[in-house]
């Protein structure tokens, strides 16, 4: 559905490749990045704007998500609504999402329509012409996406109270779609000014991808988008840093919809980091054999096979990120298994995992299928668009994307061990427990 | 063998894009139909296989037990046990999904050209010698039992299974494929054998397969895949009639916002005013942001992040139906005007320019779905349960652009009953109450 926003408790990195990609930048700035697949008469076509939730004014969250919404209102050339009925009319599909780190527009549609959504695209940059009336009442849908996603689900809410509690300083502890008190106070001139800051062509990247020639691509681009000046009052991108965390957190989330008590801890980790990828690797290794497959990584093995401790449990890694992310495990304990004895035994098998030598075999068939992700993934066009759009957006270069598949068959035991070590620290970590009431507490 | 070439073209007066894909139709000597689109750019293949039947099979008393038993088909088989599977399947970094819902049981491969025989051999095994070994049945169905009482603190989950109870009583679609605490508790390994043999026959067999792989070495590699299954399952069950009238159903429930599942009995999918339907339930809540319902309920009013109808024509009934979610306070207001839309749609019909818009969106949208291996093998296993020929893709819009103003007037009188329409309320509505 229509302006989302991504955000995943526990996400595998798949890595990229490397062909039929073509990459430059315009003058105004703006890169551009163009991947041919010519085997059905398709076009995906994307702004990615290099910013998200995270650079939003203080008091103002949830403005760039509902930035994003607003951008489908009128334009000085189109009316409220006519961009995705174009697009429809037209035979297409539309959509944008936002993320702490990027906010994305795109459209999927037939190939000889790329011109036209160039032209309606590069307009609606610099020419949105925005009313209270429209204010109002976004604001109304944005409020009830928030009642849908978070405050109808008490996972959500879980989840935004422990990411709260792991950056106390960063704004990646403040919701993409904002904090509900916030929310219901934005106003026109926030936009405006986020607007008139941000979407900018030396702050976007433009990616085509599908049944398209990179020359005709560039020459569009120039036409549309290449016109555009410059903003040159656009802001370094820098955030507050967290300061070193002492120790360990711990929250208790209450819920009377909870069916399932369960357990998360998210410890700080780095990010894939433009020419310095490795631990960020070592760290998508570490999640698969922690946790990835509840057959054979470590805490399915030992909280659901020699044990019955668990009915679920798993780990996972995010390494897109502009600034330091987290690396998660989870574990939901079976019928008359306390949160407690669950917790010792995730750490327990953590412990174990650190004091002993990793399987070969167990490394070779994580490298087997990353391998093979690059080919299955190559029968989507669309989520190799993405790859880059969130890559050059997080602060990577088209080279890092491209040489991410090697850097994740390099990875070797004593990376992932030294990440390890580095990284699977209590007293850098937020353990959260959900419950349905205090009983289950324990 | 039959060859069947498509080149299929859709040109209408906004926008054109023409796609040619290969439809090769093939018959193994086991007499099992294939279609296969070669397709040899990228070195892997999508598998599409489907068993017509599904959940709705399950025998009296033991809900779930298909359920549980397509969970368990990934847990052993053969000479491995649950983990030395996995990690067999891990090695040859194949993906393979087993699913099902109430008419169908789908599987669901990916498997790399450099390995293929070893994969579709793990495939094999995995669907005709399975084990059932009681440590995984016991495994997976404190999973299930762990989603049921998920869904038992989930709102739309309540909306939806209040909906489908008094819909459809007694019939297999009257209760979730899931099962119940009580019944899933006391399935046995025995059961797991019985819902295995009743679900993979072959006489209800649907397969696709498009990448790296040529329509000669389909048929052998289909016979040796599935030969060893059961030649024929139980009988479907009956036709599921619609029970419920129109009317409110508010289900009290503790949480900031409402949700609320709407609708009536539908239409027949080879009823020859399907497709105005279709067309008509675009115009009315179909995807995108043109729809009147998200034009009315989101766009003018901002009463909801989302809200959606659909044509749902099962096997063994047909509904239309829709969905919408809304503050307490406000769900009353979205409700209303939804109710208004309907009656409008009804009364009125739609505008000559919503038809040919919609129209133009259609048919511009459908050659796009065919732009990947797994996208186009799953469309074309669709298209072959409900009796579609291959040339269908041809003729599909041709069907659509068929469809005047009065077919859409005539059906919209017909088919949405604004008087039938049933909404259950999940939440704590404020000004919604529950009707006699």
């Amino acid at each position: 559905m229509r302006r989302l926003f991504a955000l995943a408790l526990i996400a595998f990195a798949p890595p990229a490749i490397a062909e039929e990609v073509t990459t430059y930048s315009l003058d105004n700035g703006m890169d551009v990045v163009v991947i041919e697949d010519h085997r059905a008469p398709v076009v995906v076509h994307m702004v990615w704007y290099k910013v998200g939730s995270a650079d939003e004014p203080v008091g103002a969250s949830g403005v760039a998500h509902f930035l994003e919404h607003l951008l489908f209102k009128a334009t000085d050339v189109l009316e409220s609504g006519e961009f995705s009925a174009t697009v429809a009319a037209n035979g297409g599909s539309d959509n944008a999402f936002t993320s702490h780190d990027y906010t994305a527009y795109f459209q999927r549609i037939a190939a000889d329509r790329l011109e036209l959504m160039m032209q309606m695209e590069s307009n609606r940059m610099n020419n949105l012409v925005l009313t209270e009336d429209d204010i109002e009442t976004e604001r109304g849908v944005v409020l009830e996406e928030r009642n849908q996603r978070t405050e109808n689900s008490a996972g959500a809410l879980a989840r935004e109270q422990f990411v709260a509690a792991q950056y106390q300083n960063h704004r990646y502890g403040v919701p993409v779609i904002g904090w509900k008190h916030e929310m219901e106070e934005l106003s026109l001139q926030d936009a405006l000014d986020f607007y008139d800051l941000y979407y900018s062509p030396n702050n976007a990247i433009l990616i085509v991808a599908g049944d398209v020639q990179p020359d005709e691509v560039k020459a569009l681009a120039e036409q549309y988008y290449g016109v555009i000046p410059a903003e040159e009052n656009l802001p370094e991108r820098i955030r507050p840093a967290e300061p070193p965390q002492r120790a360990e957190r711990r929250i208790t989330y209450t819920d009377p919809r909870v069916s399932q008590p369960y357990l998360t801890r998210s410890y700080i980790a780095p990010e894939r980091d433009s020419g310095a990828q490795k631990e960020a690797a070592a760290l998508v290794y570490l999640a698969e054999l922690l946790g990835g497959s509840p057959f054979s990584s470590v805490l399915g093995k030992a909280l659901q096979f020699d044990s019955q401790i668990a009915v679920q449990s798993g780990a996972g890694y995010r390494g897109n990120s502009l600034d330091d992310t987290m690396f998660n495990v989870f574990v939901a304990p079976s019928e008359g298994v306390s949160l407690s004895e669950a917790e010792a035994a995730m750490d327990a098998a953590i412990a174990e995992f650190l004091a002993n030598p990793i399987d070969p075999a167990e490394l070779e068939s994580i490298r087997t299928q990353s391998r093979a992700s690059d080919i299955y993934a190559k029968d989507n066009v669309e989520g190799l668009a993405r790859r880059y759009g969130v890559a050059l957006t997080q602060g990577l270069t088209v080279e890092d994307v491209q040489v991410w598949p090697q850097v994740l068959q390099d990875v070797t035991e004593a990376d992932i061990k030294a990440v390890a070590a580095k990284v699977l620290n209590r007293d850098q970590a937020v353990t959260g427990w959900v419950v349905s009431n205090a009983e289950e507490a324990r | 063998m039959f060859r069947f070439i498509i080149a299929f073209c859709a040109i209408s007066t906004a926008s054109m894009a023409t796609a040619e894909i290969d439809i090769k139709t093939v018959t193994s000597d086991g007499g099992i139909d294939a279609w296969v689109v070669e397709e040899p750019s990228i070195p892997f293949t999508a598998l599409e296989i489907r068993m017509r039947g599904g959940a709705s099979l399950d025998v009296d008393g033991k809900r779930g037990a298909i359920n549980l038993m397509t969970a368990l088909i990934e847990e052993g088989s053969g000479d491995m046990d649950a983990q030395a599977f996995q990690k067999r399947l891990d090695e040859l970094a194949a993906r393979f999904a087993f699913r099902v819902s109430d008419d169908i049981m789908s599987i669901s491969a990916r498997f790399l050209s450099e390995n293929q025989d070893e994969a579709l051999a793990l495939l094999r095994q995995a669907l005709t010698e399975p084990r059932f070994d009681q440590s995984a049945i016991d495994r997976v169905r404190a999973q299930v039992l762990s989603g049921i009482a998920g869904d038992a603190k989930n709102p739309n989950r309540i909306a939806g299974k209040y909906f489908d109870e008094v819909a459809f009583g007694a019939h297999p679609y009257g209760s979730p494929i899931d099962g119940t605490v009580e019944s899933v508790s006391a399935l046995t390994q025995a059961d797991m054998f019985e819902a295995h043999r009743n679900t993979l026959t072959r006489n209800a067999v649907y397969v696709s397969a498009v990448g790296d792989i040529s329509a000669d070495e389909i048929g052998p590699i289909l016979d040796d895949l599935l030969g060893a299954l059961p030649s024929e399952g139980p009988p479907e069950p009956d036709h599921a009639g619609f029970a419920l009238d129109g009317g409110v159903t508010v289900i009290d429930f503790e949480t900031p916002q409402s949700v609320a599942l709407f609708g009536h009995s539908g239409i027949e999918r080879h009823d020859e005013d399907f497709f105005a339907a279709y067309i008509l339930n675009s115009i009315l809540g179909g995807s995108g942001f043109e729809s009147r319902l998200m034009n009315e309920v989101r766009e003018k009013r901002g009463l909801t992040y989302g809200i959606r109808s659909y044509l749902v024509p099962k096997f063994h009934a047909e509904m239309w139906i829709g969905q919408v979610a809304s503050s307490n306070d406000t769900i009353a207001e979205a409700i209303a005007v939804t109710r208004d839309v309907w009656t409008d749609l009804a009364t009125n019909g739609v505008t000559a320019q919503e038809l040919a818009d919609t129209k133009t969106y259609l048919t511009g949208e459908y050659p796009l779905r065919f732009d990947g291996n797994a996208k186009i093998a799953g469309i074309m296993v669709g298209m072959q349960m409900i009796g579609l020929p291959a040339d269908y893709v041809i003729n599909r819009n041709a069907y659509m652009e068929a469809v005047t103003l009065d077919d859409i007037k005539r059906v919209a009188a017909e088919y949405l009953r604004p008087e039938d329409m049933h909404f259950v309320v999940v939440g704590q509505p404020v000004g919604v109450e529950t009707t006699d």
